[in-house]
């Protein structure tokens, strides 16, 4: 059993231990084993003896009859989310040897349904970028080609899961850095509803759009993890106040008039003329369109509908983000916590001095670019501006879901490129961005799922965003499509 | 119209950064290649629109939630410093600011 344990998903594994057939710690050891041999730099830390402990603890929970689907299933957090066993860095130098005295909820609530954490997973410096080369702690490479970019921020959960280190990981969505690396590494991830998932402990970069949610190797394995780390928390201002929703029923239940050779009859789908340009790339646009054939021979039908703002919706994504950003990370002035400079006269010279050394590149930019659309004279023209925009931007969405149920397009323009190739050139990198980021402004739901293989053996996406919500939408979708294709079962050779 | 030095100066400031001369120039061209996508947003007519703050208030009001002004936490004084750089006797340590 031990030698093909890394194959198996959450929901397999689950099966697995509930049937005695292999135990937490046989699976946490054989998983602990590849992720410390592990060449693509996924984990920034692997935390051997805090996972074998609770491995140990999950087997004797299930012995005495506690049964959780997640109670033993080894999985990994994105380095964003503040954890008390391990250190937390947000990928920046800022944070290098930080003890958070407390775990992020996302954490906890994962923790106490049973699963174990082998350690924290690399991303791009406080979630800013789309391809995990902004870490301070060196780029992820991509395990279905070395050369390649994993996708960011969350880049280090994505390569986990296509590497086979762990079967599932957390992750955040800010403007994409679930749904982009997902796409990019060819597994299925899903960024709930604006709310969902509690932003306590989450290290903040924009606030009004920072969503957790969980990466996985299918979408049954999605809705299991995010059933565990939803729900409301007093501790976040903005968590949504309802009861706690099991996703994987909602996945499971059936649509009204659908039938076993068309479980998606009635389910329309709306595909904006935005997200399919002229100027898409061809493999891309190919691997998408022939995913949603498949969906329509299940039942789903297609309908034109248009979201004309979704050009705007980068210089609006890139007003508001950096804005909360530079006020979020002013909380960085090397007091309380984090890098102080070891040189500096007044107290305004180390602030200036611990800032500058300890943030990297991106996130410098990012400051700069929120400080001035901030400022005196600047507000109304930029943030405001971008603000009213905002709410174009989800009207439109709105107004397409009066004629469809889903959203589909791709996640990205092209598969995932290679190291270093977008140079010293931000404003590419945020144009990359251009169709995740509309349903992030809007606050929806949206998944990733894996379509097939594009431009050089490269993983292609296919994007389907939900009303708010409608996470049982998507995860029923994305799970029929799943049940006729193997899209999802596509691994990089190792 | 673009951002000059000074500008860029000015803003590093006001966030509390410092640019090395090389730092700084490249930030002044990737900053004006960045607002010139900007300038499309100045085109859009968004008179009568209220800004969107926060995105489930797209469809419908969304109340700041309060709780009790009661004590919650207890003190973990100790725990919550020891990420500090300098302190003393439970308190953070800076430089001087009142001669």
């Amino acid at each position: 059993m031990s030698a093909q344990l890394h194959t198996l998903g959450v929901a397999e594994l689950g099966r697995a231990l509930a049937a005695k057939s292999t135990s937490s710690v046989e699976a946490t050891q054989a998983l602990l084993a590849r992720a410390k041999a592990d060449t693509h730099g996924a984990f920034l830390v692997v935390d051997e003896d805090a996972a074998l402990a609770a491995a140990k603890a999950a087997d004797a929970k299930r012995g005495s009859g506690d049964a959780h689907p997640l109670l033993g299933v080894p999985i990994a957090h994105k380095d964003i989310f503040v954890t008390q066993e391990s250190a937390t860095t947000a990928g920046s130098k800022m944070l290098e040897g930080y003890r958070s005295p407390f775990d992020a909820t996302v954490v906890a609530r994962l923790k106490a349904a049973g699963a174990v954490s082998l350690g924290k997973l690399n991303c791009d410096e406080f979630a800013m970028g789309s391809a995990n080369e902004n870490s301070a702690y060196g780029p992820v490479r991509n395990p279905w080609d070395a050369t390649r970019v994993p996708g960011g921020s969350s880049g280090g959960s994505a390569a986990a899961v296509a590497a086979q280190l762990v079967p599932a990981a957390t992750g955040t969505d800010t403007g994409g850095s679930i749904r982009q690396p997902a796409s990019f590494t060819g597994v299925t991830g899903i960024k709930p509803t604006y709310g969902v998932c509690s932003r306590f402990g989450m290290i903040a970069f924009a606030s009004s759009l920072d969503q957790a949610g969980p990466l996985a190797r299918s979408a049954e394995d999605c809705a299991l993890l995010l059933s565990a780390m939803s729900g409301f928390d007093e501790r976040d201002a903005t968590s949504v106040q309802r009861p706690p929703q099991d996703f994987h029923a909602q996945m499971l239940q059936a649509r009204a008039g659908a039938t076993a050779a068309q479980p998606l009859k009635g389910l329309r789908i709306g595909l904006p003329k935005e997200f399919f340009p002229a100027a898409l790339a061809a493999d891309v646009s190919g691997r998408v369109r022939a995913a949603l054939t498949e969906m329509e021979k299940l039942g789903a039908t297609l309908v034109d509908v248009s979201l004309p703002r979704t050009e705007l919706s980068i210089p609006v994504y890139y007003i508001i983000a950096p804005a909360e950003a530079s006020s979020n990370l002013s909380r960085f002035d090397g007091v309380r916590y984090g890098h102080r400079a070891a040189q500096y006269g007044d107290l305004m010279d180390m602030y200036k001095k611990s800032r500058s050394e300890a943030f990297g590149p991106e996130v410098k930019r990012r400051i700069m670019i929120g400080t001035y659309v901030l400022s005196h004279g600047y507000y109304d023209a930029y943030y405001l501006q971008a603000q009213k925009l905002r709410r174009m931007i989800a009207d439109d969405f709105q107004a397409c879901f009066q004629q469809c149920d889903l959203i589909a397009g791709p996640v990205a323009p092209t598969v995932a490129w290679k190291l270093g190739e977008q140079g010293d050139d931000p404003v590419k990198a945020y144009l990359a961005d251009i169709f995740t980021l509309p349903g992030s402004l809007a606050g929806l739901p949206g998944m990733s799922v894996p379509a097939g293989l594009g431009e050089g053996g490269m993983p292609v996406g296919l994007q389907l965003l939900g009303n708010y919500f409608a996470e049982g939408t998507l995860l029923h979708a994305a799970h029929a499509l799943q049940l006729a294709t193997d899209f999802h079962l596509q691994r990089p050779r190792a | 119209m673009p951002l000059s030095p000074e500008d860029v100066s000015r803003i590093a400031h006001l966030a509390r950064l410092e640019l090395s001369p090389a730092e700084g120039s490249a930030m002044q061209t990737q900053l004006n290649d960045f607002f010139k996508i900007v300038e499309q947003m100045s085109a859009v007519d968004t008179s009568g629109l209220e800004p969107l703050h926060t995105p489930l208030s797209a469809i419908g009001n969304v109340e700041l939630r309060l709780r009790p002004d009661a004590v919650t936490e207890t003190n973990n004084r100790e725990a919550n410093m020891a990420n500090a750089p300098a302190s003393e006797e439970g308190l953070f340590l800076v430089p001087k600011v009142i001669e």
